[in-house]
């Protein structure tokens, strides 16, 4: 349903992805592995055209979204994203952060939105908070509002970027369980992690990257148990 | 010390009255007129396309850059040259707007570079326009972010409205000088026209931090979950 094709970024001198190729079906969940700086959050942001990559081709759903003349914010209408950093909206309330997508995006009424949101949030065990601000919730509530928010556009596909890595070890769990409830209800899904234990319980396929390439990707059983390439066994060694 | 002549300033309290409305009319428009531009101004400053930074740019350093006396003369003088001859009072509140303009295009500037880039980030990865992101998302947290320093700029517009009266504008600075010229009691007049100033000023500050106080809740580093809190 995704492919990215031979993409190219760099920032100045730093060449951070030199020819990345991916291919997502439908249903499946991806999960990106490396170290920092490897360039694996610079791909998910490409996928959804956060950046633009210098050459290369990002199709979804047989359409070529790096083609001349694609409106960039149409294309990202169908590409959900969840960040480390959560970026609710702080003045707007846990239901109006979730509703303002599908009002202003999606022409949906006012009354239709606040239902669907009440559902999502309700999926992200929130449903108590819709009329709370972002700065009463704790961060694993936040981050959980945060893929609501995302989910309410009805998205093609889930892009996470490290979205464990800013919160407490003891409110990862409950962000992770949204996660593989997500996965398990077959929501296509590109997860840039470091939390391995994720990668092999809800991962169809890792990717492993190092220095702008992919160095080596399979499914979970293969790739974290039976690692191939020396950079691999190295990163692992380190994570696991 | 001479005692200050009370008197005289109760007696033509009527009249400094009728300047002052016509100073508060002059800044109330100019403000109105001043954050507009500003916000435009700010736009402007922040923008990808060259001429239009450019532009706005120019604009901020002249401003900045040359007294508000000259900036009133200019307009008012100016711009009959060009065979556009606007009556003083109109001139007045275009050259303080334009002031006005190029400060509060700086205060703005400010807020909206305050916001963090993962809030636009949000937006646009929900498929909001650019344009979106900004009056829905940027533009009403840097607003509430920038309301003391955007307090600051409209308390010294009030006060600068003082310098039209160098285009015979009949305000509150003006109706006093014409008194005191006629009574030589320039001391008690000023005096009289200090403590007109200081109370519209004093009622305008006290305004705004209201609005400061009620434009909460909602900032994450917020304390008491009122009011803003940088």
């Amino acid at each position: 349903m995704i492919q990215l094709v031979n993409l190219e970024k760099a920032f100045g001198d730093n060449h951070v992805l030199k020819g990345v190729s991916v291919s997502v079906s439908r249903g499946e969940v991806v999960v990106l592995i490396g170290a920092s700086g490897s360039g694996k959050s610079t791909l998910l942001r490409c996928v959804n055209l956060l950046e633009v990559p210098d050459s290369g081709e990002i199709w979804i759903d047989g359409v070529e979204v790096t083609a001349k003349g694609v409106v960039k914010h149409e294309v990202r209408r169908e590409t959900g994203m969840v960040f480390q950093q959560f970026n609710l909206f702080p003045h707007k309330r846990v239901i109006d952060n979730i509703t303002l997508a599908p009002i202003k995006v999606r022409g949906m009424s006012h009354k239709d939105a606040a239902e669907l949101a009440m559902v999502l949030l309700a999926k992200v065990d929130l449903a108590a908070k819709a009329r709370s601000w972002p700065h009463q919730l704790s961060g694993g509530q936040q981050q959980r509002v945060a893929i609501a928010r995302a989910l309410a556009m009805q998205p093609k596909v889930m892009l996470f970027d490290e979205v464990t890595s800013a919160l407490d070890p003891g409110m990862t769990g409950e962000v992770l369980n949204v996660m593989k409830e997500l996965a398990a209800d077959g929501m296509t899904m590109i997860v840039v992690t470091h939390e391995m234990a994720f990668a092999r319980e809800a991962g169809d396929k890792i990717i492993f990257m190092h220095d702008g390439i992919i160095v080596e990707e399979g499914p979970p059983s293969q790739l974290l148990v039976n690692p191939q390439h020396d950079a691999t066994k190295d990163f692992l060694s380190k994570v696991l | 010390m001479r005692f200050i002549n009370f008197e005289l300033i109760f007696q033509t309290l009527p009249k400094l009255l009728d300047g002052a409305k016509l100073s508060l009319l002059i800044s109330l428009f100019s403000v109105v007129l001043g954050v507009s531009l500003g916000i435009i101004v700010a736009t402007g400053r922040l923008s990808k396309f060259w001429t239009f930074k450019a532009f706005a740019s120019a604009y901020v350093a002249f401003i900045r850059g040359t007294p508000m006396i000259v900036q009133i003369f200019l307009v008012y003088f100016g711009l009959a040259e060009f065979g556009l001859t606007l009556p003083a009072f109109a001139s007045g509140i275009v050259a303080l707007s334009l002031n006005s303009g190029a400060y509060m295009g700086e205060v703005f500037r400010g807020g909206i570079q305050s916001i963090d880039i993962g809030q636009t980030q949000a937006g646009l990865s929900l498929g909001l326009s650019p344009f979106q992101v900004f009056t829905h998302i940027v533009f009403p947290q840097a607003f509430r972010r920038v309301i003391p320093s955007m307090g600051n700029e409209m308390v010294t517009l009030t006060k600068d409205s003082s310098l039209v009266n160098f285009i015979g504008i009949a305000e509150l600075t003006y109706r006093a000088t014409l008194i005191a010229s006629r009574t030589y009691e320039y001391y008690a007049m000023y005096i009289g026209i200090a403590i007109v100033y200081f109370a519209i000023t004093f009622t305008l500050s006290q305004l705004l931090s209201w609005l400061e106080r009620r434009m909460g809740p909602y900032d994450s580093v917020s304390q008491s979950g009122k009011g803003l809190r940088r």
